[in-house]
């Protein structure tokens, strides 16, 4: 168990530090001077940028481009691993690590909500396919609901939108919570939030629930032909009991290792999902810095954006043993 | 190990009694594992997208595609824009605000995304292939290099690596995207391929080829290779998936290359243009369609691959 756990937070370690090298060396690799560029676009501006030169001061001083490369290297280290990823320039002297705790419990939440829906509805469909008692309409119309696996979210976003938005008005358009009420812990900011949280939760579920159900089906096909299935069928046991305690029970376990797997495509689906609702959360952030060309911005969310990704496969590694006891007892 | 298990005794027999003509018929269809109707209607699908873009050259002026080519703001044939004008035959599909027309983005558009997906795909295959079987093959100190830069590699999304790139790059080609997607989809291949090789390392016939005598290129490419075909297939389609939802999102976030139409590009335009408000349906609508018809071929293929190499999931 402790070599397990080791070996898994070295892992972790070591995606987090390769992340922040990429994001370090890529713009090193540019033929395009990052400083120079900044500068031509902001007179090409028209000096239209306030505070040009302290911006230009705190950007030098962080790139640190005057001492050698492993000076500045361990610095950018030191300062990402603090969670301190400069001002913005966009938006300046707002400092990066500020934007980002503004918008990382929105992502945090929509991600959160989507997944477990698509889990639960991904995994009972799944079974269901195979379960050999479920009504034949059923079995026809499950397959079907699958066509919109492994699209991008952005399609069944702009769809969606394009329904319950454009033409019948059931749910607004954009945002995270309407303009008219506060943002505080009343009622009507929850219902809010939640009205508005709809069509983006939605618009990821219905992309990633397949990939769930055609895992499960998969699974579910082989415990089905197991011994302990067919010993349980002969004891007499009710059909239900042995769906639930000996067919999905032994079926769910990959299932949650393929979690880790998938969930750097679900983290950028969701980044895109957000820029097309213009939902506050991470991915809206990075596209405004996108647009701007607010550089610390793009580093900072791209990083913690990653960050969050390798935790969370952590998280699944951590709770896996406890819920498989073969690797409890093995390691 | 993996086709042609479908109809034997064992498995088939006991089921035969009861069966109609019908699925008798099919049961024989699967004889041969290939001959499997979603994977034939997967490939006509895509087909379909790459007789769109060859033979769309040859009937369409693709020069419409760039800014002020046709009146903008026009409705496809039969449908009124917002200002009640009915859609003219000379941009059947519409036309965007900038005077684009939409049947040409989309015959120049789509065959990009395929092309960026293949290419990609192909080329961590090929990477896959040889980090899968150098570390399942000769195991030790490089299998454990390459089993943890596999596993590390995996969890962080390309999507985010390329914003950095092109955000530091600016304009980038399409070839240039599909080499750095290349970056982030070898790892599934190296670590399908290192766990069937693996488990083949053990089995009887390659024990036999060793004790024959065959050298390691020849039990690797001749013994192990022709059983891993339907996996790698399988991987291979999984990966132009995942190359194309990259592709798709960079262009949907306004970057991607920028001179050349892509159908994400389009879509970025019409959202940024508001085209949802003002009804503009036509504009992201069929890139968007045409997208999914993509994601649909691409999803039945693999899910033909997955019967062809499981014979458990055929159903009668």
């Amino acid at each position: 168990m402790a070599r397990y756990l080791a070996n898994r937070l070295f892992t972790l370690f070591l995606t987090v530090f390769i992340a922040a090298t990429l994001i370090w060396i890529i713009p090193r690799l540019s033929p395009v001077n990052p400083i120079d560029a900044m500068l031509g676009r902001m007179a090409s501006g028209g000096g239209t940028v306030e505070n040009s030169g302290a911006i230009m001061e705190q950007l030098m001083e962080r790139f640190g481009f005057n001492d050698p490369w492993y000076v500045q290297y361990g610095l950018y280290i030191k300062n990402t691993l603090t969670f301190d990823f400069g001002l913005s320039t966009s938006s300046f002297p707002t400092p990066v690590a500020q934007m980002i705790g503004a918008a990382l419990p929105w992502t945090i939440g929509l991600m959160m909500v989507a997944l477990v829906i698509t889990f639960i509805i991904g995994n009972a469909l799944g079974a269901f396919m195979v379960w050999e008692h479920t009504p034949k309409p059923w079995k026809a119309v499950i397959p079907a609901m699958m066509v919109f696996t492994s699209m991008p979210p952005i399609l069944s976003g702009l769809l969606l939108m394009y329904i319950f938005s454009s033409t019948l008005p059931w749910f607004p358009l954009n945002g995270a919570y309407s303009i008219r009420v506060e943002p505080e812990w009343s009622l009507s900011f929850i219902g809010s939030v939640l009205h508005h949280g709809v069509l983006p939760a939605m618009s990821i579920v219905v992309v990633t629930f397949g990939f769930w159900a055609l895992g499960m089906r998969g699974l579910m096909i082989t415990v089905q032909g197991e011994d302990y299935t067919v010993l349980a069928k002969a004891k007499g046991l009710k059909k239900r009991y042995i769906l639930y305690k000996y067919m999905i029970r032994n079926a769910i376990l990959p299932q949650i290792t393929a979690f880790a797997l998938k969930i750097g495509m679900l983290v950028a689906g969701q980044v895109l999902v957000e820029r097309i609702f213009a939902y506050p959360g991470m991915g809206k952030l990075l596209y405004d810095a996108i647009l701007t060309q607010d550089y610390p911005v793009i580093q900072g969310v791209s990083f913690v954006i990653i960050l969050m990704t390798a935790l969370a496969v952590f998280l699944v590694d951590l709770i896996y043993p406890l819920i498989d006891p073969r690797i409890r007892l093995g390691g | 190990m993996v086709d042609k298990n479908a109809a034997t005794p064992e498995t088939a027999a006991p089921d035969m009694a009861g069966l109609t003509k019908r699925q008798l018929k099919r049961m024989k269809r699967f004889d041969n594992p290939w001959n499997n109707p979603k994977l034939i209607w997967g490939v006509t699908l895509l087909m379909g997208i790459v007789a769109l873009g060859i033979f769309g050259r040859l009937f369409w002026d693709t020069e419409l595609v760039f800014t002020g080519a046709v009146m903008p703001s026009q409705a496809p044939v039969g449908f009124e824009n917002l200002r009640g004008q009915v859609g003219l035959a000379s941009s059947p599909l519409g036309t965007d605000v900038a005077g684009k027309d939409l049947l040409a983005l989309l015959i120049v558009g789509a065959p990009n995304s395929l092309y960026v997906g293949v290419l990609a795909s192909l080329i961590g295959m090929s990477l896959g292939i040889f980090l899968g079987f150098t570390a399942g093959y000769t195991g030790g100190r490089v299998d454990d290099v390459i089993r943890v830069g596999s596993d590390v590699m995996i969890t962080i999304p390309p999507l985010l690596i390329l914003v950095v790139v092109q955000a530091s790059f600016g304009d980038i080609t399409l070839t240039m995207m599909a080499l750095l997607i290349a970056a982030f989809v070898w790892q599934s291949p190296t670590r399908l391929i290192r766990a069937q090789v693996l488990s083949m390392r053990e089995s009887g016939y390659v024990q036999m080829a060793r004790l024959s005598g065959a050298s390691d290129r020849h039990i690797m490419f001749r013994e192990m290779l022709p059983n891993l075909v339907p996996y790698l297939f399988g991987s291979f389609i999984a990966n132009v998936t995942t190359a194309i939802v990259t592709a798709v999102g960079l262009e949907v976030l306004g970057l991607g290359p920028q001179r050349v139409p892509t159908l994400g590009r389009v879509i970025y335009d019409a959202i940024d243009s508001a085209a949802l408000t003002r009804d503009m349906w036509w504009w992201w609508g069929f890139p968007t369609l045409l997208l999914m018809v993509m994601f649909i071929g691409l999803l039945l293929i693999n899910l033909g691959l997955d019967e062809v190499s499981n014979p458990r999931l055929r159903r009668l």
